[in-house]
């Protein structure tokens, strides 16, 4: 049986991880390589960096990280942030990332899906979408969640998985850095719209998150970054409680 | 010295740092070269069945994967690498494949739900191949993939998986193996299977020699 999957989150800026926490027995806390070395070991079935560097060798340190990473990780893991062009996706690719997700320039671009999609295969483009509860439905933003374009989050979904996205990232922006759970709500009605997979994202603060967000929420898979970073959970005491629940997940 | 194909469908560097963190020569091959030099061949790949199939005739690697199966050298095609060793496609207008095993690959059905098959998901070990040796019963390996293989005949089968269907994620048949999986990217799983393919690459050359009088 196919299991839920549990993806931690890493924001990396300049190469580095940004929020600096204390992982017992990591040379240097702040290489996000060490990190996901850390959390391959606990188990954990993806990884996503988010890139937020904004100088301009962003790139490179972009690749350097993916090149790292595929040296020492043998897990699949994701690279978003900033990404442009067809040029940026295959760079990042090749370097050794399993997937590429975009934010921004799928909006202000939506061909980049398509083309994107055509030349690496679905599997590896994942639009990511942040989106915010305004009144009976979402909207979605960009830039890192500063502009609201007007476009429904469901309509989006739907269009980004017509033009080849292959995962939906989904962001609730009401749920980001509350520790409050997942909006379920919003979940559902995105992993109900679309035939491909679904990550929920934004608010983790308790195990019981997680499990909602699979069960209620029907994503496929669950990404958080605070309570995993904090060492509130581990991984492995995640999947313990997802299991004890019911929940297919990989020991 | 292991050759990993590249015919530019995607990403080889994990699989070539993987079987590197296992003690393994390889090298990249952008293009065919002397056999003799290889003890095992892995076709690698992610994307179109048809593009790569149109990348493998232009730089001339048909034939060489033909003679590297004719000559017994263990060669492991994983995901589309796997789907390539097949008779035909159904993805996009349909294309022949490399037809080295009998059968075809097709879609998954719009009521397995979710498509791709995207993620871990278990093994069910339906033969005593080595290439499986030491895994463990309902093993997580991770999958990414919207088409999959129906071989002509079941004895090729050396495990199946469980996605709404039973379908075929693992092959092995003389010294050919496939992986419908990314053992590169399956842990501690993942490298056990590879090492259990650097093994039978190592015993090719065992092989070899024992031809030349040593004891089996």
């Amino acid at each position: 049986m196919l299991a839920k999957r549990i993806i931690p989150c890493l924001d990396v800026k300049d190469g580095r991880v940004v929020k600096g926490v204390n992982f017992v027995g990591l040379r240097d806390a702040g290489d996000p390589v060490e990190q996901a070395k850390f959390y391959e070991k606990e188990g954990a079935d993806e990884l996503v960096f988010l890139d937020i560097t904004a100088s301009s060798d962003r790139r490179k340190t972009i690749i350097d990280l993916a090149q790292r990473t595929a040296d020492q990780v043998f897990m699949p893991f994701t690279i978003g942030g900033g990404i442009r062009e067809l040029d940026d996706i295959r760079a990042i690719l090749r370097a050794g990332a399993d997937k590429i997700s975009i934010n921004t320039a799928a909006i202000l671009n939506p061909d980049l899906i398509g083309r994107a999609s055509a030349r690496f295969g679905a599997q590896c483009i994942v639009v990511a979408i942040d989106a915010k509860r305004k009144g009976e439905s979402w909207e979605v933003f960009t830039h890192g969640g500063r502009n609201p374009i007007g476009r429904d989050a469901i309509e989006w979904a739907r269009e980004a998985e017509e033009r080849g996205a292959g995962e939906i990232l989904l962001t609730s922006m009401d749920g980001d850095g509350t520790l409050k759970g997942y909006d379920l709500e919003l979940t559902r009605a995105i992993a109900r719209a679309v035939n491909i997979p679904v990550i929920a994202s934004g608010g983790v603060g308790t195990l019981e998150d997680l499990y909602d967000g699979i069960v209620i929420g029907e994503a496929q898979a669950v990404l958080a970054a605070s309570i995993f970073h904090f060492r509130t959970y581990s991984i492995r005491e995640a999947k313990d409680y997802l299991r004890k629940r019911g929940v297919a997940v990989r020991s | 010295m292991i050759a990993i194909i590249d015919y530019g469908m995607g990403n080889l560097r994990s699989v070539e740092k993987a079987l590197q963190s296992l003690g393994a020569d390889c090298s990249i091959l952008s293009r065919p070269r002397a056999l003799d030099r290889y003890t095992g061949v892995i076709l690698p790949g992610v994307g179109a069945f048809g593009d790569a199939m149109v990348n493998l005739r232009r730089e001339g690697w048909v034939e060489w994967i033909r003679d590297t199966v004719d000559t017994g050298i263990p060669f492991l095609g994983i995901c589309l690498g796997l789907q390539l060793l097949f008779s035909w496609s159904e993805e996009g207008d349909g294309a022949e494949g490399l037809g080295i095993v009998p059968g075809r690959v097709i879609k998954f059905p719009p009521a397995v739900g979710i498509i791709p098959h995207m993620g871990w998901n278990q093994l069910k070990i339906a033969s005593d191949t080595p290439l499986l040796a030491g895994v463990d019963r309902d093993s997580y390996v991770y999958f990414v993939h919207s088409y999959y293989v129906v071989p002509d005949q079941a004895e090729v089968i050396a495990a199946t998986t469980d996605y709404g269907i039973d379908f075929v994620s693992a092959i092995a048949k003389d010294s050919i193996y496939g992986l419908q999986f990314h053992p590169e990217k399956s842990q501690a799983v993942g490298l056990k299977i590879l090492k259990n393919f650097l093994n039978l690459c190592a015993g090719k050359q065992i092989t070899e020699h024992s031809a030349f009088g040593a004891t089996s």
